[in-house]
């Protein structure tokens, strides 16, 4: 289809051109130049998702690649495979790498990618403010990276307790590159946090209210809140910690008046809810998915968002029983540990509510709706550990062994990965335009569930027999060589099923089955348009009437009109009922979102050595910021 | 799918001001975020003065002037903000080109006096915790105070652009005053915890 875009050099609306010549328009519009200036200032949400996505990917080979190699030690007994300095920075970098820089960008921004295109907007609410998201994170991340690699690497465990990280016990540079990463990283995902809120709440197409967003939607909504409130606390906590050993504050001396509890409870009033960051995603994911494949509106729909909330909230509640073992007031224990055990019956709302979707549909067995299934056994499994760890008794018992070990990695990977991989299959169609193959699809899915299974669930009985956590050997006569073997087995397996991932994605991205616009049949708006999406994403402005407009609208989808092609406009609604507001002017691209950044990152760098970065590096950020909000021309006004 | 239009919204504004706009959500969200930084640095302050059985630690409370004057400033400061955001609000340049300068020199003002009241604190940072607490407080709402000020000075010298008669720039201007009365607010409470808590 060629068609004539007509010029622009004037006012045009979309209601005063036809399909083809509107499409045409468009294109010309929002398209971002193919430059170097371009590609560092995109602001096409998509783009930039995807780029998160694939980061966190890559990190996510990393993190698991410093694991594969501590199983490997582990396999044996008295193994000289690798020493206990190696060890201690290796299961350092996997914890901060698969929570920092795998786990909560790739649930955060897979929501960066869809929660526009569900919601029918255009774009992201602050896209230049996302993009400077992406470059803080991918410089935070190379940073620590880079750091290990030039035998600097995190090696005090992924919460960094103090005294051990203190000054004192960890004189070089390893924990300060630990302290700023966690900078870098939270900055960036407090941005798209706030980017999400705003699109959710001024975004959304005229029609769709509150009981009318998407559970998905939902999901990234209530944790972007989570974000909010919980990172905040990590970031003062990190700083204290960079303040205590570069220029000498005492928050954590105790000798000084400080207290090193105060670093745990700083620490895990960000811990806890972090864990539910990487969760409430994940939940979201299961709603989108089996609704699709049950073929039926998901089993209530109101209690499923009332779950979601109650998860945030109560997620806030939980800290303390990371810290069972500090010696702690009894009250404070049982308070602890009633909300520990209260937090299970949200989560169990949600179980309930998706087998009854399923149990009343029609359920297609797709290699997506496999993975969910794989979800609920294991997330299942790892709740019931969870409700014994909540008990206090059965904690210190436990407490620093591998029973804690695959507790959370059973929530973790259960709650999060598993979703994820089946959301990988779910949308990849919509990405790329192709669907990946079934068959491997199932290979893949039969691999991580059984390679899982053998990796971890052994853990739950070293951890009775006593292996604590975080030891890089042990001895032949405790006996726990067996057992070890056999996880270290199933962690092979279960990274195989990650390269089956990889062989699946790469040959349908090349050869793959064309997906057209909705493969699965699904109700959800983000199969409305073309696979993959055009810059502007939707053409026409959808009009909703229903949770599920593309179930209820057979024949076709109500559309509204009234924003001008020749520059970038969005529809702006209001919160609750998504009534038409304003026209409102989406930016262009810019390079000065990745100045900044670059700047930032720079300074937070130098800080690691000297006080005086900040004051060096401070007019530099200032000058960027400028930059970025000074307007260009009288058009993007 | 196939496509049928059923409203037309080309009648609709594009600019709005205080909710309309999603700028001024955003600016509520980071002022979300920065306000839970300040709960938490608070709290900090209230765990260490709480496990620590003498509060201040060895020294005196600070003095109050510099800290006191700073407070009364900040506080006379929502005056001639609510002046400027009213003009925004009515989009007349000349009352924002007035009013802006005004509220940039409100801004800076108190980044002279903070100056001496680092001075006042009578304890260095790397004393004990108590130094710290109060040091990084002071510190977290002075670097509040850098970026606003900034912020303002930036967009005061929009405003005499051939930019600033656009009706979105009234709409900054509005948010960036209603961001000013939240670095007012923040202050508060940490004016309670470094001059009076000592003092308890």
């Amino acid at each position: 289809m060629t068609a004539e875009a007509p010029p622009l050099d004037r006012e045009i609306r979309d209601r005063d051109l036809d399909d083809a010549a509107l499409r045409a328009a468009l294109a010309r519009t929002w398209a971002t130049r193919s430059s170097l200036s371009g590609w560092i200032g995109e602001v096409d949400h998509k783009r930039i998702a995807l780029r998160f996505v694939l980061t966190a990917l890559f990190f996510l080979l990393l993190g698991g690649s410093a694991a594969l190699v501590m199983r490997l030690q582990l396999a044996r007994p008295e193994s000289g495979l690798i020493g206990p300095d190696l060890y201690n920075q290796l299961f350092s970098m996997h914890g901060t790498t698969m929570m920092f820089l795998f786990a909560v960008p790739v649930m955060e921004t897979i929501g960066l990618y869809f929660v526009p295109l569900m919601v029918g907007a255009r774009q992201v609410a602050f896209p230049r403010l996302v993009n400077f998201a992406y470059w803080m994170f991918l410089f935070g991340g190379l940073m620590l990276w880079i750091a290990f690699l030039l035998n600097t690497g995190a090696d005090t465990g992924w919460f960094s307790y103090v005294p051990l990280s203190s000054l004192q016990y960890s004189p070089t540079k390893r924990v300060d590159f630990w302290a700023q990463m966690v900078t870098f990283t939270e900055v960036s995902s407090l941005a798209v946090a706030v980017s999400l809120i705003v699109t959710v709440l001024k975004h959304r197409a005229p029609g769709m209210t509150l009981d009318r967003i998407p559970l998905f939607v939902w999901a990234e909504f209530v944790n972007a809140f989570v974000i909010m409130f919980a990172m905040p606390s990590v970031m003062i906590a990190s700083t204290l910690l960079i303040l205590d050993r570069l220029v000498e504050t005492r928050f954590f001396e105790t000798s000084a008046g400080g207290d090193a509890l105060l670093w745990q409870h700083l620490f895990w009033f960000f811990g806890h809810p972090e864990v539910y960051i990487i969760f409430i995603p994940g939940t979201g994911m299961v709603s989108a998915i089996i609704a699709t494949f049950a073929t039926r509106p998901v089993f209530g729909y109101v209690p499923l968002v009332l779950a979601l909330i109650a998860t945030g909230f109560l997620s806030f509640g939980l800290w303390v029983h990371h810290m069972f073992a500090t010696g702690l007031p009894k009250l404070g224990e049982s308070f602890f540990t009633a909300s520990s055990m209260l937090i299970a019956v949200p989560s169990g709302i949600q179980i309930f509510c998706w087998i009854a979707t399923l149990w009343g549909g029609r359920p297609r067995f797709h290699t997506p709706l496999l993975f969910v299934l794989g979800f609920v056994f294991i997330f299942v499994a790892g709740g019931m550990t969870g409700v014994m760890v909540a008990s206090v008794p059965i904690d210190l018992q436990v407490h620093d062994t591998f029973f804690v070990v695959a507790h959370f990695h059973y929530v973790l990977i259960g709650g999060a990965v598993f979703p994820l991989l089946g959301a990988i299959y779910y949308w990849f169609p919509k990405v790329t335009g192709r669907l990946m193959s079934e068959r491997l699809g199932a290979w893949n899915f039969g691999l991580a569930f059984a390679g899982f299974n053998l990796a971890f669930f052994p853990m739950h009985i070293l951890g009775l027999q006593g292996m604590p956590r975080r030891v890089y050997t042990y001895p032949a006569e405790l006996g726990w060589g067996g057992l070890n073997l056999l996880a270290t087995t199933g962690a092979l397996m279960f990274a195989a099923s990650f390269a089956l991932l990889v062989v699946n994605a790469v040959t349908s991205y090349r050869s793959g089955r064309a997906a057209g616009s909705n493969p699965w049949g699904a109700g959800t708006l983000e199969w409305a348009t073309a696979s993959p999406p055009p810059p502007y994403n939707f053409a026409l402005t959808p009009l909703v009437t229903s949770r599920e407009p593309l179930w209820s609208e057979r024949t076709a989808l109500p559309v509204v009109t009234g924003l001008r092609v020749d520059r970038r406009e969005t529809f702006v609604t209001s919160p609750a009922e998504a009534r038409p507001e304003l026209r409102d002017m989406a930016v262009e691209p810019s390079i000065w979102p990745f100045v900044a950044a670059l700047f930032s990152g720079l300074t937070l760098f130098g800080s690691i050595y000297t006080p005086w970065a900040v004051v060096a590096g401070s007019p530099f950020i200032a000058a960027a910021l400028v930059g970025w909000f000074w307007p260009k021309s009288a058009k993007e006004e | 799918m196939r496509e049928r239009r059923v409203a037309d919204y080309s009648a609709l504004p594009d600019y709005g001001f205080g909710p309309k706009s999603p700028m001024w959500w955003g600016t509520l969200g980071f002022c979300a975020l920065e306000g839970m930084g300040f709960a938490i640095a608070c709290a900090t302050y209230l765990y260490l003065a709480f496990v620590n059985p003498e509060w201040p630690i060895n020294a005196r409370p600070p003095d109050l002037l510099a800290g006191t004057l700073v407070t009364i400033l900040l506080l006379a400061s929502v005056v001639p903000n609510h002046i400027l955001k009213a003009a925004a609000e009515r989009e007349s340049i000349r009352a924002v080109r007035i009013w802006m300068p005004v509220m940039s020199a409100f801004g800076a003002a108190p980044l002279v006096l903070r100056w001496f009241e680092f001075g006042m604190l009578n304890i260095r940072w790397d004393s004990n915790a108590y130094g710290s607490a109060v040091w990084v407080l002071l510190g977290l709402h002075t670097t509040h105070l850098i970026t606003d000020v900034g912020d303002t000075l930036v967009l005061a010298a929009l405003m005499w652009t051939r930019f600033g008669r656009s009706g979105k720039r009234f709409s900054d201007v509005s948010d960036n005053a209603f961001y000013w009365d939240f670095v007012v607010l923040t202050w508060l409470p940490l004016y309670v915890l470094i001059y009076w808590v000592p003092r308890l």
